[in-house]
């Protein structure tokens, strides 16, 4: 799409270069167009946390917030309604144990799937590539049932212990681990290296790449959970965000501005994230799809 | 910890897996099965067998599991019609070598994916409103069209969820599409040129008919994400899904059964129905998908 920078010397050259100009028009609008359509909302979310509800609702529409008020703000944080900070935190700590659980488990079954020979190992990959197409939905309620029977109903590990066992990350992290030399494990045996040794001080250190990635998908995942969380908790305390925003917009529907400053105030830091590690990301994201 | 037990190591590496899975997932899945079969309300009354009757039932009996079918199926084929083609235009536009801001516009499409159900929903309450909605003022008022009452109408309800699907999907879809464009070898594409075809000739010979793996991978992903839709349509229009239930899907009717009602049996009999429905489609788009191959 650059347009050439020399001048065209004849008829059809200059014809094709008004062509270009002509298709990098359209291509550029095209993209600048479905731009705003992706950013305009979120700009409306963020503008409208600074406006009340008479400014939000009225009209013409103004996307900007000409007279910023920081109430809705001060009234979330306070807790009045809810106790929103709190809430975040224990998406935190849940988003946070439910990541290192999944990378652990998921890196030590890749890495064994990976680099090891044993009986039954076919049968348990095909197995595994069977079950992982059965949607979760199936579990759900005697899932409900067990945490209830546990005692674990309203806590974070009834949250967090289910969704630690990911299939996908299992067969993600094996695909990153397979590639890694087999003559440095032997090096390492020779040198007296154990086995859990050559997982901790090879395998792990050289699939960081892998590793970061599958960490913050499992972490945006369970940040951004809604329907599990929604079904274990029950106490605002223990809630997390999204259950607590959920709670807001069924009882303060006229709040709106209150309720745009929490949807803002939870994307920001995993914009950020994305902001931070975007190419690595955006590169690796079919890993498990198309590479295999 | 493990010693220099060769033979025994992978099987300790495996097994912290394996059991998790066995109790949080294997084990949920062949209790529902069972579950299904019998007849529970509540979480202390006693299961009662009736055979086949919660699926006779939903298949027969109940006109909002019905409902909740065709919406999502609705939901399913309209988000897929709409996303597909975009996502693959975007892909083929952003994946020109020479194009500016690549990564502003590639990040850009990407954002709404990485945010919560939950806040899309909350933030589309806005872009639907009737009276100060974003599209209704934005768009259709300076097209001369009149206000779409799109939460309050059931015709409508469906049809912004749609939207709300396309705004939050078609980015990474285009990021799929864009990796499956980068696994084409150029020169296939450059011999084709050289032999007097057109663009379009190249695009509909060469191009997609190499993308049909990252295209049967999109329509799977799109399948299985349209019957999990939950947390959007229950912010936007209520866990009944709004007016005459225009916006119920299946899983928020699996989730009103089963953990407001406490219909546990009843429930996992959804649940089933929602897995034999995902398996049905999945095999139709990949058998599709491969008929293709042959013209």
């Amino acid at each position: 799409m650059r347009l050439a920078l020399s001048q065209p010397s004849d008829a059809a050259e200059r014809k094709s270069l008004t062509m270009k100009l002509l298709e990098a028009t359209i291509v550029y609008a095209l993209l600048f167009f479905f731009a705003l359509l992706v950013g305009i909302p979120f700009l409306y979310m963020f503008t409208g946390s600074f406006k009340t509800n008479g400014q939000l609702f009225s009209w013409p529409v103004n996307l900007l917030a000409p007279e910023p008020t920081m109430n809705n703000y001060e009234r979330l944080l306070s807790g009045e309604e809810i106790p929103y900070l709190q809430q975040m935190g224990n998406s935190v700590v849940i988003a946070v144990s439910q990541s290192a659980l999944t990378l652990l488990f998921a890196s030590m079954v890749g890495w064994g799937f990976a680099k090891y020979e044993f009986r039954g190992k076919t049968f348990l990959t095909i197995f595994l590539l069977f079950t992982f197409a059965i949607p979760f939905q199936v579990t759900l309620v005697p899932l409900f049932q067990m945490i209830v029977r546990l005692g674990l109903l309203d806590s974070f590990l009834g949250v967090i212990l289910p969704s630690s066992v990911s299939a996908f990350g299992a067969f993600f992290m094996r695909q990153a681990m397979v590639s890694i030399p087999q003559e440095l494990l032997d090096a390492g045996r020779i040198d007296g290296a154990s086995e859990w040794g050559l997982f901790w001080r090879i395998g792990i250190p050289l699939s960081r790449g892998a590793i970061s990635i599958l960490a913050v998908l499992v972490f945006l995942a369970a940040w951004n959970d809604y329907l599990w969380p929604l079904i274990v908790l029950r106490t605002p305390e223990k809630f997390t965000y999204p259950v607590g925003l959920a709670t807001l917009d069924g009882l303060y529907k006229v709040e709106y501005g209150m309720i745009l400053g929490g949807a803002f105030i939870a994307t920001l830091p995993i914009v950020l994230i994305f902001v931070a590690g975007r190419n690595q990301i955006l590169d690796n994201l079919t890993i498990g799809a198309v590479k295999q | 910890m493990f010693g220099r037990g060769r033979k025994i190591a992978p099987y300790l590496f495996i097994s912290p897996f394996f059991v998790g899975y066995a109790i949080f997932f294997l084990y949920p899945v062949i209790q529902s099965l069972q579950l299904s079969f019998y007849r529970q309300v509540g979480l202390t009354n006693p299961p009662r067998f009736i055979g086949f009757d919660n699926y006779v039932r939903l298949v027969t009996k109940d006109a909002l599991f019905i409902k909740a079918l065709t919406n999502t199926t609705y939901y399913a084929l309209g988000s897929i019609l709409i996303i597909v083609p975009l996502a693959l235009l975007l892909a083929l536009i952003l994946h020109s070598p020479t194009l500016r801001l690549r990564e502003f516009f590639r990040f850009l499409y990407f954002t709404p994916n990485i945010t919560a159900g939950v806040v899309v929903g909350i933030i589309f309450g806005l872009v639907f409103e009737e009276q100060y909605g974003l599209i209704n003022n934005l768009l259709l008022a300076p097209l001369g069209l009149e206000n779409v009452r799109w939460l309050r109408e059931s015709r409508w309800i469906m049809p912004a969820v749609i939207l709300l699907g396309a705004w939050k999907w078609t980015g990474i879809n285009a990021i799929y599409f864009m990796v499956g464009l980068q696994n084409i070898p150029p020169e296939l594409k450059e011999a084709a040129r050289v032999d007097g075809a057109t663009r379009w000739q190249v695009f509909w010979h060469v191009t997609l008919p190499l993308l049909r793996p990252i295209l049967a991978f999109v329509l799977t992903i799109a399948i299985i994400g349209s019957y999990n839709l939950f947390a959007e349509p229950a912010i936007l229009v209520g866990l009944e899904g709004g007016p005459n239930n225009a916006g119920m899907t299946m899983t928020m009717y699996l989730y009103t059964r089963g953990f407001r009602e406490l219909k546990m049996g009843y429930a996992s009999a959804i649940g089933y129905s929602l897995a034999v429905i995902i398996l049905v489609l999945s095999v139709i788009q990949l058998v599709l998908i491969r008929a293709f191959r042959e013209d």
